[in-house]
């Protein structure tokens, strides 16, 4: 298997339905020998799983027969929810966590501020309601906001988009 | 480890994962070019990322002292989560600064070896919280600058600082929004949340004007277009500041284009007493300028207030007990 394949299969630790390819986190695998150099965007700065990845990278990268592997980080660009893959968000939905709608586009001047939570239709992953509510912008992570469905009265996670 | 040697393997350990910050990344910006831009100081650099990781390092312990204190488990959560976005910056920042500055410190060192006097931070971010009320207040002042002044660093001719930037401007609309709903929410609420939410607004008044008071530092990184110039901050933030008050049916004294410059916000300047020269700055009898708040000078230079003192003492406790330490 090429170092590309074996990275793309590593799971992501806070979203382990994810691998890290799904997440879009994976920005580029160069092999030169039985050396790779592998470059990861975090998803947000203060991000905690990175080092995790860092280690689950290495750990698989070394198992698949890799002697020397290097995990870089690049800040820019800078992550969006809009490269979590197709198949990513299937994965996230089965797993009853509402993926993410296209990432906001900026016109120019000073970013817009919101007052009212968002009203922009979100379904319900458990039971497909299209009208659900959202209770805190952060969830148990910074890239999860928490919402309720009024119909089946189950509260779920929906990833931000950024 | 065992359970009888717990604080043994606080340094009994071979993986170099440090207690900083948590995540034990060793380098934040590993792989990431690090060249200094041509023509630039990089001792005003390197003072320039302490100023902003400063403001994001003192920020977030503030914010982290709330965790357990916060009225809804929700709230615990998001304030623990914009602490972690804000940590996350100061990393990036603090790193910046020791490469930039190449003296042999790096962003552990700069975290938990300083005094109060080599910190950089505006004294806005020192702030103990009387209540929740004063809490939002505050962190909708900082993010609101904040996330002005870091959509304008996406342009900066530091590619790191750029890049920090336009990755903070995503978080920090989020700490905004979540500031901003929270005063509407209390200002908009009872007659009591109304007017404690009315009392903090005017209280955090005096702490702003310092964030757009520019430093010499950053004049001259304006000159390299590196850095920002606070100043050209203010009406964005008075526009927020404004829009968020007003739709929390709150009086927006003090913020207003045109009464902004003046630290005793919340009282009228007439009212006050207080002669007035033309820039707003007021003055005492004998015409020379008052000091713009509790002291002289500002938190860009190291003047702070007791409260700085007392996170570090918490912030760097266990780093300075247990030097390399790692967990």
């Amino acid at each position: 298997m090429t170092a590309a394949a074996v990275a793309a299969r590593v799971a992501d630790p806070e979203l382990p339905m994810l691998t890290l390819a799904d997440l879009g986190i994976l920005r580029a695998v160069d092999e030169s020998g039985d050396g790779v150099v592998v470059t990861i965007t975090p998803t947000y700065s203060g991000c905690p799983a990175m080092r995790t990845i860092q280690d689950d990278l290495t750990d698989a990268l070394r198992a698949a027969g890799y002697a020397r592997v290097e995990v870089r980080t690049v800040l820019t660009p800078a992550w969006t929810t809009d490269w979590i893959t197709a198949a990513g968000r299937e994965k996230l939905a089965a797993a009853g966590i509402s993926p993410p709608g296209p990432a906001p586009r900026r016109a120019a001047g000073p970013v817009p501020l919101t007052l009212v939570p968002s009203r922009r239709e979100i379904s319900c992953p458990q039971c497909g309601n299209p009208a659900t509510e959202q209770i805190a912008a952060f969830s148990a992570t910074a890239c999860r906001s928490l919402r309720r469905c009024p119909v089946c009265r189950e509260p779920f996670e929906h990833v931000k988009e950024i | 480890m065992s359970f009888d040697a717990a604080y043994e393997a606080l340094t009994d350990h071979d993986d170099d994962a440090r207690w900083a910050y948590g995540t034990g990344f060793a380098d934040p910006l590993a792989g990431v070019d690090d060249t200094v831009p041509d023509g630039v100081d990089r001792g005003e650099l390197a003072a320039y990322c302490l100023m902003l990781g400063d403001d994001a390092l003192i920020m977030s312990h503030r914010l982290q002292q709330w965790v357990t204190r916060a009225p809804e488990l929700e709230d615990e959560l998001a304030l623990a989560n914009i602490a972690l976005d804000l940590l996350g910056q100061a990393r990036l920042l603090l790193t910046r600064a020791a490469e930039v500055e190449d003296a042999g410190r790096d962003e552990d060192a700069l975290a938990y070896l300083r005094d109060a006097a080599d910190f950089r931070n505006v004294r806005l971010v020192e702030r103990a919280d009387a209540d929740f009320a004063h809490l939002v207040a505050r962190l909708l002042v900082f993010a609101t600058w904040r996330l002005a002044l870091l959509d304008r660093l996406t342009t900066s001719a530091d590619p790191v600082l750029a890049a920090i930037g336009a990755k903070g401007v995503k978080e920090v609309t989020y700490h905004r929004d979540y500031a901003a709903q929270w005063v509407v929410r209390l200002g908009d609420g009872t007659e009591l949340s109304h007017d404690r939410m009315q009392a903090a607004a005017d209280e955090v008044m005096p702490l702003v004007d310092e964030l757009f008071r520019p430093h010499p530092t950053e004049l001259r990184l304006v000159a390299a277009a590196v850095a920002v110039d606070p100043s050209t901050l203010r009406s964005e933030f008075d526009a927020v500041w404004g829009q968020v008050l007003t739709a929390a049916t709150l009086r927006t004294v003090g913020a207003a284009p045109g009464a902004s410059g003046h630290p005793t916000a919340g009282v009228p300047v007439e009212e006050a007493g207080v002669p007035v020269e033309e820039t707003g700055v007021p003055v005492e009898e004998t015409g020379v300028p008052a000091a713009t708040g509790p002291l002289a000078g500002s938190g860009r230079d190291g003047a702070h207030t007791a409260a700085l003192t007392d996170i570090l003492a918490e912030l760097q406790s266990v780093a300075r007990s247990m030097p390399g330490g790692v967990w």
